[in-house]
């Protein structure tokens, strides 16, 4: 292994990353790797680091200390976010952030992924017929097909989350960062999106941060709690949400007297 | 009366008896055709009164002049500044004194030296003295005798003597001159000079503080509207404009109806040119702006448009001209501090003021109730509205309380700077500069660079002149933003991420 | 289909009918009417650039005087040299540099004598201030309200620094007198004509332009980034990259602008540069309609003509009601004239159905919508 190349497979590879915001440390000597092709949750009491730890690999945090590597020996820590979006990152935020002024199909058409997304490709650019087809796909799978000549903004607020993914998806995102998507949801909705991300997970490494426990136990193989910036544990979901050290974080000191 | 002969108010009147008079004419006063004057005697010019007791006015026409011509004039001249000056030098006024110590001395007549010897024999005031002693070694300076002028030379040197710098630089260039006065006046002359250097540096220090001052106060409003509820108004100047004219306004009702107190019209106008703007912001934020929370650039449009209304208003109303507003007598003069450095009271004044908005905002924000109210509802509105807290009240409060140091920025002004309609626009650019490079929502931010920006354009100014010095700072700014989009300091409260 | 038949008669009427009724032996459009029309038209271009940069992309820029006034003064300095020996002075150089005993021509108004490249440099100037200044800001990521101080700040800069006679470019008076314009009389109503229809001309081409632009996929980036320009980095577009290219094209158009201004009426000075008429220069854009390209025009037109008739007959008054527009537009009528014609036509057509939106409407809850928090606290209230 050279140096510089992540543990053999890996999309993600941090190492030992710090972010130290004035004394305040966000992460702490994090270390954390995904495998190609996995759906990783992400838990951690508020303050955790989590978004953090996304604003890190998507390059809106230029972390104080460690390595970012991306695939076989991308580094991605200096970059800015268009150049490691480019590259295959996508990220999906907490809060969507879609084009409201457009419509549904010209917020895909613009996130599609295209060799060159300068100003004078942009201007020259034209709508294949795969390009238009990818897109058709992206509206079946996302659920909005019969709303792609809407404007963006008329969307409702579940509808608007999966636009945003499907805006991830079009961009041909080797690893998708996705922030609470089943924030503000209803139960049909959240269903309706785990369902949707563990589709999309076949083909691509999704990273999940999550609150619901329900929805992360029906999407997750593998969980990682951070706790304070560092990881606190990893492993299967029931193993993690059975870990003493995991209770104590969320829920204080475990009682000594005889509760469950 | 010399005087009054060479201004040509010397008049003979014939009296009853076919006696003449001699008597001096005071202001014309035009009544129907004729024209009237009062009479004063001719020695010791007091008003010559009627058989009822109140001046006599008589008409011009039944006088006689009595002319001086230009030669007579001429003559005349020295013999008055002679007589005054000594007169002066007694006068009970120690600024008097200096200043004819200072005439004398610039005048350079020997004869005015045993006066000038004699009344420093008994002067007191330290200003005063150097004053005479500068004066008796400049005349010292044209003396023949050669030991007398060296000593004379030394003397200026160590009076520092800035007033007699051109003076010695002739003497040290002068071909007659034997070369010990020569070589002594050009010792003199890098002595004097390199306190020059010293006072120069004083006083553009002083300049800067003053002119940080005025931004601060200007500044100090703006952050607060824009800092912590991230309004951006632009109607800001012409709320220091209604603080300005409300001055005006005072001023005016002082003179009218309370002559006698007038210098106190400017502490009274400083409670009020708050008041007024207060007020104003209030009505404003009330009545329009309350509606654009969270959109700055309607904002910035919309109090643009308020800016222009309340501009013209104030044309419409006072004219378009600069009205006068005259200083208080305890704001006017300065204290000398050391020669040649002399810091001007109304400078001061609003170097204090500045200081003392500054500590009261930062009690009134941080140390008191009101103050964690307003920060609260400024950082989350509908949280601090669910513990109870009146966020419109509050809201509009803060606005006013931005607005209402606005219109003291616009009080202090009048002392300094001229009152126009469009005093706002002057300033509305550099206050919002101030705010830029500070920071948002940091008043120490803004405090910074309030002296930042103020002593970097006193510096500038004497090399590049006071348009490209701003053009300078305009690029300094844009280059530090570069660096710290933010500003100084990292920005809190909603525009976090502005 | 319709929409196209309005604007080629409105182009027809502007370019050939206006032109034609005033070139009648009688004219039923007078020289004077023309003229000021002529004026409209170039301020219409400009507001074009302007709605370009801030309808479209979201970028308050209130310092687009700056580029009129450079475009302006590029071409007053041609026509100045143009003067020659016909000016009071009868000198070669301008009369105001015989007035300030200038000796020589200044070395930057040499290549002016040039008619190409006066006309390059009408465009090339302004587009290369607005590219370092452009590239300066965007790049360091200042946006919003901080861009629109310093561009503030700029316009302020800039008159000051003109209105010096150090810098020979005539100070507070400007440049005016001007005799001939590439030869032709320039108070000759043929002359005065010819102008109009050029400018016309130049105008239909820049709406083109900017047709083109906001209807390619590079458009619809620019309309993204207004909404969400954290999205459009995160999809990976460079933010900065587009808004320098727009940035650049509305300064280049603003000096287009300037140049066809300054034949028509005769003078500059730095009274256009300033603050304050950057400031009306958005007013235009706004209450016409933002977001849409006809918007400009029509508030170009209207307001300036507005401005026109007040400043005859009732002085004072103007700036008031140039205030309370402001006011009336941001609290009113955030779409402007066109956006209100548009709304009330959508009422009467499909009943208000469902109506696909064009990728450059007029912005709904205008800047800001990447923060939805806000518009949750807006509503709040």
């Amino acid at each position: 292994m050279t140096v510089g190349a992540s543990p053999q497979g890996s999309i993600i590879y941090l190492q030992d990353v710090t972010v130290d915001y004035d004394g305040f440390k966000a992460l702490r000597d994090l270390n954390f790797f995904m495998d190609y092709r996995e759906l990783r949750v992400v838990i951690g009491p508020n303050g955790a680091g989590k978004t953090t730890l996304l604003d890190v690999i998507s390059g809106k945090v230029e972390p104080t200390a460690g390595r970012v590597i991306f695939g076989k020996s991308t580094d991605l820590v200096g970059r800015r976010e268009n150049e490691i979006a480019a590259l295959g990152i996508g990220r999906k935020f907490q809060t969507p952030s879609i084009f409201a002024n457009l419509t549904v199909r010209d917020n895909l058409e613009l996130s599609r992924f295209r060799p060159s997304k300068g100003v004078f490709a942009t201007l020259r650019s034209q709508l294949d017929g795969e390009a238009r087809r990818q897109i058709a796909e992206t509206l079946e799978t996302i659920g909005l097909a019969d709303k792609a000549d809407e404007r963006a903004g008329g969307l409702s607020h579940g509808e608007k989350q999966w636009l945003e993914i499907g805006m991830v998806l079009v961009q041909r995102s080797e690893l998708l960062l996705v922030d609470e998507p089943v924030a503000g949801m209803t139960d049909e909705e959240t269903e309706k999106t785990a369902r949707l991300l563990r589709s999309v997970a076949e083909e691509r490494a999704v990273l999940v941060i999550e609150h619901d426990m329900e929805f992360v136990r029906s999407i997750a193989r593998t969980v990682t709690v951070l706790h304070e910036g560092s990881v606190l544990c990893e492993g299967p979901v029931d193993q993690v949400q059975r870990d003493e050290r995991v209770m104590e974080v969320y829920l204080g000191r475990s009682r000594e007297a005889s509760h469950a | 009366m010399l005087e009054a002969l060479r201004e040509g108010s010397v008049y003979t009147r014939t009296l009853p008896g076919a006696a003449e008079e001699t008597v001096i004419v005071g202001d014309k006063v035009t009544e129907g055709d004729k024209t009237l004057v009062p009479l004063f005697s001719a020695y010791g010019r007091e008003p010559i009164v009627g058989p009822d007791g109140k001046p006599l006015l008589v008409d011009i026409s039944s006088l006689q002049e009595v002319s001086a011509g230009r030669s007579l004039r001429l003559a005349l001249r020295p013999l008055i500044d002679a007589f005054s000056g000594q007169s002066q030098l007694g006068d009970p006024d120690p600024a008097v004194r200096k200043a004819a110590a200072t005439k004398m001395g610039n005048a350079g007549d020997a004869a005015a030296l045993p006066a000038l010897t004699e009344a420093l024999g008994r002067e007191r005031d330290r200003w005063a003295r150097h004053a005479m002693e500068e004066a008796v070694a400049l005349i010292g300076l044209r003396s023949p005798d050669e030991a007398a002028r060296v000593a004379a030379i030394g003397r200026l040197g160590e009076l520092r003597s800035i007033n007699a710098l051109d003076r010695l630089r002739d003497v040290g260039a002068e071909a007659a001159a034997a070369a010990p006065v020569k070589q002594a006046a050009l010792d003199s002359v890098k002595r004097i000079e390199r306190w020059a250097l010293v006072t120069g540096a004083i006083e553009t220090t002083f300049q800067g503080l003053s002119l940080s001052s005025i931004l601060l106060l200007m500044a100090l409003g703006l952050a607060i509207v824009f800092g912590l509820m991230g309004v951006i108004n632009m109607a800001h100047g012409e709320l220091m404009a209604l603080g300005a004219y409300a001055t005006f306004v005072v001023q005016g009702w002082f003179s009218a109806h309370l002559p006698n107190a007038f210098d106190y019209y400017f502490l009274v106008a400083l409670p009020i040119s708050f008041l007024v703007a207060a007020a104003a912001g209030f009505i404003l934020e009330r009545g329009v702006i309350r509606f654009l929370y969270g959109r700055p650039l309607e904002t910035l449009l919309l109090t643009w448009g308020v800016s222009l209304v309340i501009q013209q208003g104030l044309r419409l109303w006072f004219g378009a001209a600069n009205v006068d507003v005259t200083s208080p007598r305890w704001l006017s003069g300065g204290i000398p501090v050391m020669v040649g450095v002399q810091l001007p009271y109304n400078r001061l004044f609003i170097i204090g003021l500045a200081a003392v908005c500054v500590s009261v905002m930062y009690v009134l924000l941080f140390r008191t109730d009101a103050g964690l109210r307003i920060r609260a509802v400024t950082q989350n509105r509908g949280m601090a509205a669910c513990l109870g807290v009146r966020a419109r009240w509050v809201d509009a409060c803060t606005f006013a309380l931005g607005a209402g140091l606005a219109g003291l920025a616009g009080c202090a002004l009048t002392q300094i700077g001229n009152v126009g309609p469009e005093l706002g626009q002057n300033y509305i650019v550099d206050s919002f500069m101030v705010v830029v490079t500070g920071g948002v929502g940091k008043l120490l931010g803004s405090i910074l660079a309030a002296l930042g920006i103020g002593g970097l354009n006193k510096i500038i100014e004497p090399s590049f002149g006071a348009v490209y010095g701003k053009v300078l700072i305009l690029a300094f700014v844009i280059l530090f933003i570069q660096r710290r989009p933010s500003g100084l300091f990292a920005a809190k409260g909603r525009y976090a991420d502005a | 289909m319709r929409e196209r038949t309005l604007l080629l008669a409105a182009a027809a009427v502007l370019v050939v009918v206006l032109p034609a009724l005033n070139a009648l032996p009688s004219p039923l459009v007078s020289d004077f009417t023309l003229n000021l029309f002529g004026k409209f038209l170039a301020y219409a271009i400009l507001a074009l650039g302007i709605d370009l940069i801030w309808g479209y992309t979201g970028v308050l820029s209130l310092g687009h005087g700056v580029f009129f006034g450079l475009g302006a003064y590029a071409m007053g300095m041609h026509l100045m040299l143009e003067i020659g020996t016909k000016s009071v002075y009868r000198n070669v150089l301008p009369d105001f540099m015989v007035w300030n005993r200038v000796a020589e021509l200044p070395l930057f108004w040499q290549p002016f004598y040039s008619g190409p490249f006066t006309l390059l440099a009408v465009v090339a100037v302004p587009g290369i201030v607005a590219f370092v200044f452009g590239y300066l800001t965007f790049r360091s990521r200042i946006r919003g309200v901080y861009f629109s101080i310093i561009t503030q700040a700029l316009a302020l800069c800039a008159w000051l620094m003109f209105n010096r006679n150090s810098l020979n470019l005539g100070g507070t008076n400007g440049l005016s007198g001007f005799k001939t314009i590439f030869g032709f009389t320039l108070n000759d109503a043929g002359t005065q004509r010819a102008l109009y229809v050029v400018t016309a001309l130049a105008l239909c081409s820049a709406y083109l332009l900017c047709r083109a632009i906001t209807r390619s996929p590079a458009g619809k980036v620019l309309v993204a980034i207004r909404d969400s320009e954290t999205r459009v980095l995160f999809s990976g577009y460079s933010p900065a990259a587009f808004k320098l290219f727009v940035f650049v094209i509305s300064a280049g158009l603003a000096g287009v602008a300037g140049a066809l201004y300054v034949p028509q009426v005769g003078i500059i000075t730095p009274a256009k540069i300033g603050v304050l008429p950057s400031i009306e220069m958005i007013i235009w854009v706004a209450v016409g309609g933002r977001g849409t390209l006809l918007g400009p025009i029509v508030g170009a037109f209207g307001v300036n003509w507005m401005q026109s008739i007040l400043t005859t007959t009732y002085p004072d008054l103007w700036l008031l009601v140039l205030g309370g527009m402001f006011i009336a537009v941001v609290l009113f009528f955030p779409d402007g004239v066109v956006g209100a014609v548009q709304r009330l036509v959508d009422r009467f057509t499909a009943g208000g159905a469902r109506r696909p939106a064009m990728a450059a409407g007029p912005p709904r809850l205008a800047e800001d919508a990447e923060r939805p928090a806000k518009a949750v606290e807006i509503k709040a209230r």
